[in-house]
């Protein structure tokens, strides 16, 4: 009877509690990411503080591939501003310039049209149907800053899911192999 | 702790704290920069000044613009947007500004010009409140860096004014 004491003994005392603390450091640490990024989310006012460029349509400025720093204010849209919008019914936001504003006396509301700075035409064809313009509640924040090629790590975790994947195991193996 | 693994994870951490330290700074050597752009903007010609089928007014101009964005380019400028918009009020609307025309400048070479154009864009009222409208012509400029922060500023001309009757 001893040895299945002993047994038992030896399995909670050294597995568990190692894999229980790497499991906690592990936990730890994504939750701080989060945490960063929701700090950041209420410090510039917007939901997504920092996009990624994917289209050509602000060449040579925003090339795919670099990232913007985005801020939101209370402050009245005015031309000349990169915004950065969501259509209704589609998920990907857009980074372009607003060329034109309409803003109501009564109400304070304003009708923006956009236009990217490499495309020749505005952006009447990119909104929904029947859309002529852009409203506030579309805009999810003005662009800022800017910081080229980091985006790249973004796209291609994205385009290609394989290398997130590998990433996340290579990750998870030198976490379970790791001594400390 | 002398692994290849913990060296290469060294050294890898201090390169993107020391890039990124460098991007930091490179951005706020900006704002150091003395700015001093200058333009001017005529109107030529009205071309011409008709109410659309739909209700709104358009207006087409030829303008004369001459400007000086030479000190807007220090060493991180990746590129400077310029654009010339009006702005104008109207019974409706307390603020309406149109972007008639923008250039891409790439290079501080590029940056002292004079164009004669006529406007890009086309500029529609939202109603047909433009016959006799004064308005300003706003040239803004928008300095793109290589790095870091943006900048924008304009100036602000006045004093025109669109015809009182449809041509």
């Amino acid at each position: 009877m001893g040895w299945i004491g002993e047994t038992v003994d030896s399995i909670k005392s050294i597995k568990i509690r190692q894999l229980l603390t790497q499991a906690v450091t592990l936990g730890m640490i994504v939750t701080s990411a989060l945490i960063i990024w929701k700090a950041m989310m209420c410090v510039t006012g917007t939901e997504s503080p920092v996009v990624v460029v994917l289209s050509g349509s602000m060449e040579p400025a925003f090339q795919r591939g670099d990232i913007l720093f985005l801020r939101m204010t209370k402050d009245p849209i005015r031309t000349g501003e990169i915004v950065v919008f969501k259509i209704d019914g589609r998920d990907i936001p857009i980074v372009h310039r607003v060329i034109e504003v309409h803003e109501r006396k009564t109400t304070g509301k304003v009708d923006v049209l956009t236009k990217g700075d490499n495309n020749d035409v505005d952006d009447i064809g990119l909104y929904a149907d029947g859309q002529m313009w852009l409203h506030r509640h579309h805009i999810m924040g003005r662009a800022v800053g800017f910081l080229p090629y980091v985006g790249w790590v973004t796209i291609i975790m994205t385009e290609k899911p394989i290398i997130k994947y590998l990433l996340i195991g290579a990750m998870g193996l030198l976490v379970i192999t790791s001594k400390d | 702790m002398h692994s290849f693994g913990y060296r290469a994870n060294a050294l890898l951490t201090f390169a993107v704290t020391i890039l990124a330290f460098m991007c930091a700074i490179a951005s706020f050597s900006d704002n150091f920069s003395n700015q001093t752009p200058s333009a001017q903007i005529q109107i030529l010609n009205i071309n011409w000044f008709q109410k659309q089928p739909h209700g709104n007014d358009e207006v087409s101009l030829t303008l004369n613009i001459t400007a000086d964005l030479q000190s807007l380019f220090t060493w991180n400028t990746k590129q400077v947007f310029a654009f010339v918009a009006a702005e104008y009020k109207t019974s409706k609307n307390s603020l309406n500004q149109v972007s008639l025309w923008d250039a891409i400048i790439p290079e501080i070479e590029h940056a002292k010009f004079w164009i004669q154009i006529s406007n890009k864009y086309r500029f529609i009222d939202q109603g047909h409140n433009l016959r006799g409208k004064d308005f300003n012509l706003t040239l803004h400029w928008h300095v793109m860096p290589k790095t870091g922060k943006m900048f924008a500023d304009k100036i602000v001309m006045s004093g025109y004014r669109l015809p009182d009757a449809y041509r």
